[in-house]
């Protein structure tokens, strides 16, 4: 009875400790669902190099993530949208957004008779969103898209009806090209959409547009081509019409200046090659960790995610961090503390 | 004369022993049922102080703004109101016809060997997960309304403000309709076993006095069974009033309010359960905890209503199963 006693005790202990030299680290992550799959893959590949440190991540929403790193239930947050300056007020002590990754929205549709290669530039996809184009004859969507037969079929706009940074990220660049959009909607995870059906996720609004002739809505990058939706190219702030790839996402962010909180928006960027509607994907970390041992574990994990880490993207439909970003989300990682000592000994 | 003073002239009084542990475990499901209460009282009263910022900065006027604007921090819950109840009543008046028809037939008129079978598979219907019921909804449902038959009554009846706008499958009318046929398998077992439960004393009396079959069911069976069949019926409402994610896949998700059967709505349940994950002002949660606890008090409301009308039917005939 008293070994068995002492086996039960000792496999509480090595459970439940996450301090001391052979044991395990377990760190706790949460937040955005939209880069879950890279996050969960980063996290096996992680575990295989460094077999002491376990990762694990809830993917309970932006919203939520931003909350538990604020109550620090969590070693670490996840978002898509950057803090508002309301949620940066709440925390304790200087919280870093760390870019990890890039997202994309697309634009989807169903049109009888027209299966790939419909073209929307600013002010028509706006117009669409805000309800004044009406059916997809439209002089203006013609004159887009010359020898391409446009039914006369009634646009349905499909939205998301559940918080989200996708919706962030699509509104932020409504408003970006609509000054009527800015004004009478506006932009965030949630939004009063003047026309439409929701849709609930990604998925809620395939459905709608998979199954209404004449739907039109937008959905991330990654969901979009691992269920072969219709895809439609856009017009970027160069002219160019194009279609959403990771190449014309990473050049979303490629050669910009970062701000000092590394939040970029990168709605309508600059470049021929740009696609117009991509967003960074942040994790949300404290400067001063309060654990030497796990924020060392934590800081060396972000710092392998955005070198090594980046390949794994590709195959998931994640664009990577563009080459020339990295030497700024170095610098930020370097800063990382506890106790007055940096957790990153580099050069 | 209830069970417990029935009994009471009948239960042991004898030795110490028996009695005390019948008083531990009296103690011990006085204090579950005192658990229940307090489960009870506990959510209510964190949901009332999670809410506490939209109720001081809306009052009333959340219960009567049609405004929903997470941009602006303008928030009224009308058109959720609206939709969870004009959706459900919608599909309680479905529903009911063929549930009543289902549960007569089953209990009155079916041979054994169609009770049994066809008792199971309405039973069956009801442990469907609702995101099935969903997926049916999106998929076979919505494209077969917006194609087939909303063209069909806008042509009849295009005149009256209930079919007007553009067929879009999505909607209220999708909205109720999986709601109905979701309602209908626990207003149907529950109304045939209620059927069941009438003493066939009452069916003999009714047919030795020259009763058809149909005037059996009608003037006898029925009204002993009528305080059951509302008891089934509050289930229904209430499976409805709370479903999300069935609702949410079908009514459009839009917070509008509309005669028109066509046009997109919301509930409240779905509003709540799609929004909450994602929102972060403190407001904005607020006004969303307050949706949910406008939900709690229509329940709460509903069950009360049910309670009285119960009551009032069950001190009809006699022989009734309460």
């Amino acid at each position: 009875m008293k070994t068995f006693a002492n086996s039960l005790l000792a496999v509480l202990a090595c459970a439940a400790t996450t301090v001391g030299s052979a044991q395990t680290i377990s760190l706790q992550g949460a937040g955005a669902t939209f880069p879950y799959p890279l996050y969960s893959k980063w996290m096996a590949e992680y575990q295989k190099l460094h077999p002491s440190v376990q990762i694990n991540y809830q993917s309970i929403g932006s919203g939520g993530g931003i909350k538990q790193i604020l109550e620090r239930t969590v070693d670490f947050g996840a978002t898509d949208a950057e803090m508002t300056a309301q949620e940066r007020a709440k925390a304790a002590s200087t919280l870093h957004h760390i870019p990890m990754t890039l997202g994309a929205v697309v634009v989807t549709y169903q049109v009888p008779g027209v299966s790939t290669g419909l073209k929307l530039s600013q002010d028509v996809l706006a117009s669409i969103f805000m309800g004044r184009i009406t059916a997809w004859n439209d002089p203006r969507l013609a004159s887009l898209n010359p020898g391409v037969k446009l039914p006369g079929t009634p646009i349905t706009v499909a939205y998301r009806s559940d918080g989200s940074g996708t919706t962030a990220v699509f509104t932020e660049y409504l408003a970006r090209i609509s000054p009527e959009w800015k004004s009478s909607v506006g932009a965030g995870k949630s939004v009063k959409f003047p026309v439409g059906l929701g849709g609930k996720g990604n998925e809620g609004v395939t459905g709608v547009v998979k199954s209404t002739p004449g739907a039109i809505g937008y959905v991330e990058l990654a969901y979009a081509r691992q269920n072969k939706l219709a895809i439609a190219s856009l017009r970027n702030q160069a002219g160019k019409f194009v279609e959403p790839s990771l190449e014309g996402v990473t050049a979303a962010a490629t050669g910009r200046k970062l701000p000092e909180d590394l939040c970029l928006s990168l709605v309508d960027g600059p470049g021929a090659r740009t696609y117009p509607i991509a967003s960074f994907s942040y994790i949300l970390v404290y400067q001063e960790q309060q654990d030497a041992t796990k924020g060392k574990a934590l800081a060396d994990f972000l710092w392998w995610a955005v070198h090594d880490g980046q390949k794994y993207g590709a195959a998931l439909d994640y664009a990577p961090l563009p080459k020339d970003q990295v030497p700024a989300i170095e610098a930020r990682l370097k800063q990382l503390a506890a106790g007055g000592k940096a957790l990153i000994s580099r050069k | 004369m209830d069970a417990r003073s029935r009994l009471a002239p009948l239960s042991r009084t004898g030795s110490p022993a028996v009695l005390s542990g019948d008083r531990v475990f009296q103690v011990l499901t006085a204090l579950f049922a005192g658990l229940v209460v307090l489960i009870l009282a506990a959510m209510a009263f964190q949901m009332l102080l999670a809410s506490l910022p939209s109720l001081r900065q809306f009052g009333w006027g959340f219960l009567s703004s049609s405004e929903w604007d997470p941009v602006l921090d303008a928030y009224g819950a009308l058109p959720y109101l609206f939709g969870t109840l004009a959706s459900s009543f919608l599909a309680l008046l479905v529903a009911l016809p063929v549930a009543l028809g289902t549960a007569i037939y089953l209990a009155e008129f079916a041979p054994l060997w169609v009770r049994r079978p066809l008792g199971i598979l309405v039973e069956l219907l009801a442990a469907i997960p609702s995101v099935i019921y969903g997926l049916w909804g999106i998929f076979v449902l919505s494209p077969w309304l917006r194609d087939s038959v909303q063209p069909l009554l806008q042509r009849a009846f295009g005149w009256t403000p209930f079919f007007q706008g553009i067929p879009r499958g999505f909607g209220m009318m999708a909205g109720c309709l999986v709601l109905a046929v979701m309602i209908l398998p626990t207003i149907a077992s529950v109304s045939r076993d209620v059927l069941l439960a009438v003493p066939d004393t009452i069916r003999e009396g009714a047919l030795a006095l020259g009763a058809t079959r149909w005037e059996m069911v009608r003037k006898a069976v029925l009204p002993c069974a009528g305080s059951g069949i509302l008891g089934a019926v509050i289930l229904g409402l209430g499976r409805a009033l709370g479903e999300t994610m069935a609702v949410t896949m079908v009514i459009g998700n839009r917070p509008e309010i509309s005669w028109s059967l066509f046009s997109p709505g919301h509930s409240l349940a779905s509003v709540v359960a799609s929004n909450y994950a994602e929102a972060s002002g403190d407001l904005y949660l607020a006004a969303l905890t307050e949706l949910g606890l406008i939900l709690f008090g229509v329940t709460l409301l509903l069950n009360i209503v049910a309670r009285l009308l119960i009551w009032r039917v069950g001190r009809g005939p006699a022989g009734a199963r309460h």
